[in-house]
């Protein structure tokens, strides 16, 4: 397995485990407080939703010249990844809540108490909640395989890295019978937007025309780089800017994120 | 004047914010440095170095903008 490959298969695992962990809270919240088999439903009909995207998605993009591919798969990597890169700078740096999973999970079993209706038979709230947090969750996903598959040619070791992300969070989830409280999601995002930064900086400069010095090898020096200027910036807000109590950085990302996926999910 | 329907417009922003996010301006940015990387690339210079000083300020400015929001909020 290449330096680019290993890439691949890391990038894709980590951003699954993130999104699937975020999914699941949702779907045990609706199955624990409202009705399993609807919740389970409503998850297995996003999964087919997301699999018609892939199927409908994947050869188009796989069609496209590489040049053509390269540039755009890399400038939309590029503006994912700096968005993930900058919510998990500014959690870091503590001017931002971190995702509480616990908090998630009890707010949305909250709102499936107070919705209301005897959760006898087929229940429309559980599944329409947790298909939508699924499909919404899921796309972020199918972004990433797609574009890092299409653009390596690697559709389905990105598609396996995928499935093992999922499988690992289904597991644990399982066992633990409770929100994935302990994974460090901060840190995996973190992870995660280096990378699509990183991959996306190289792929869309060579589809634009641009050739990197050495190659593939220009990777080696992309995501350390990328990844000491994002410590240094957390390092220096640390430093210069005061930091938010934890009540006012919940205020910031209700005002920063009113198009957030979990509002998306209430108001879709 | 055409009147979008509703659900047109909610897909539409929907689209936007999965793409865009909540900071358009480093989306932007992004599309202007891969431009100016096509143009410098169409001459005998060399273009791969116009991308790494540019993704980085671009974060930088982008985490500036949300830093001062958020201090200004607390």
């Amino acid at each position: 397995m290449s330096g680019a490959e290993i890439g691949l298969a890391v990038s894709v695992f980590l951003a699954c485990t993130v999104e699937a962990v975020e999914a699941l809270t949702i779907v045990l919240a609706m199955g624990t407080t409202r009705n399993w088999s609807s919740a389970l439903s409503g998850v297995g009909a996003a999964v087919l939703a997301l699999a018609l995207v892939v199927a409908a998605l994947g050869p188009a993009l796989t069609a496209l010249p590489i040049g053509v591919l390269r540039v755009v798969v890399g400038g939309l990597l590029l503006i994912f990844g700096l968005q993930w890169l900058r919510k998990a700078i500014l959690r870091s740096a503590g001017l931002k809540a971190k995702h509480d999973e616990l908090e998630i999970f009890r707010e949305e079993a909250e709102a499936a108490g107070a919705f209301g209706g005897e959760p006898l038979g087929f229940d429309g709230y559980a599944f329409t909640i947790s298909f939508k947090g699924v499909l919404l969750e899921g796309l972020e996903v199918v972004f990433i395989v797609l574009t890092f598959g299409a653009n390596q040619k690697q559709v389905p070791l990105a598609a396996a890295a995928a499935a093992v992300a999922v499988l690992v969070v289904i597991a644990a989830g399982v066992a633990a019978r409770a929100p994935l409280a302990r994974v460090p999601e901060n840190t995996m995002k973190f992870a995660v937007g280096v990378m699509l930064s990183s991959f996306g900086m190289f792929w869309g400069a060579e589809g634009a025309g641009a050739s990197w010095p050495s190659g593939d090898a220009a990777l080696l020096a992309l995501i350390p780089g990328v990844l000491f200027a994002a410590n240094a910036i957390v390092w220096t807000l640390r430093r210069t800017v005061p930091q938010a109590s934890p009540e006012q950085a919940v205020a910031s990302v209700a005002v920063e994120q009113p198009g957030s996926i979990r509002s998306a999910i209430r108001q879709w | 004047m055409v009147r979008v329907p509703r659900r047109v417009w909610t897909f539409y922003l929907g689209v936007w914010d999965f793409v865009v996010g909540d900071d358009w301006r480093t989306a932007l940015g992004v599309v202007l440095a891969l431009g100016l990387t096509a143009l410098v690339a169409e001459t005998s210079l060399a273009a791969w170095w116009i991308m790494p000083p540019a993704v980085l300020s671009l974060l930088a400015l982008s985490i500036r903008r949300a830093a001062k929001g958020a201090t200004r909020r607390s």
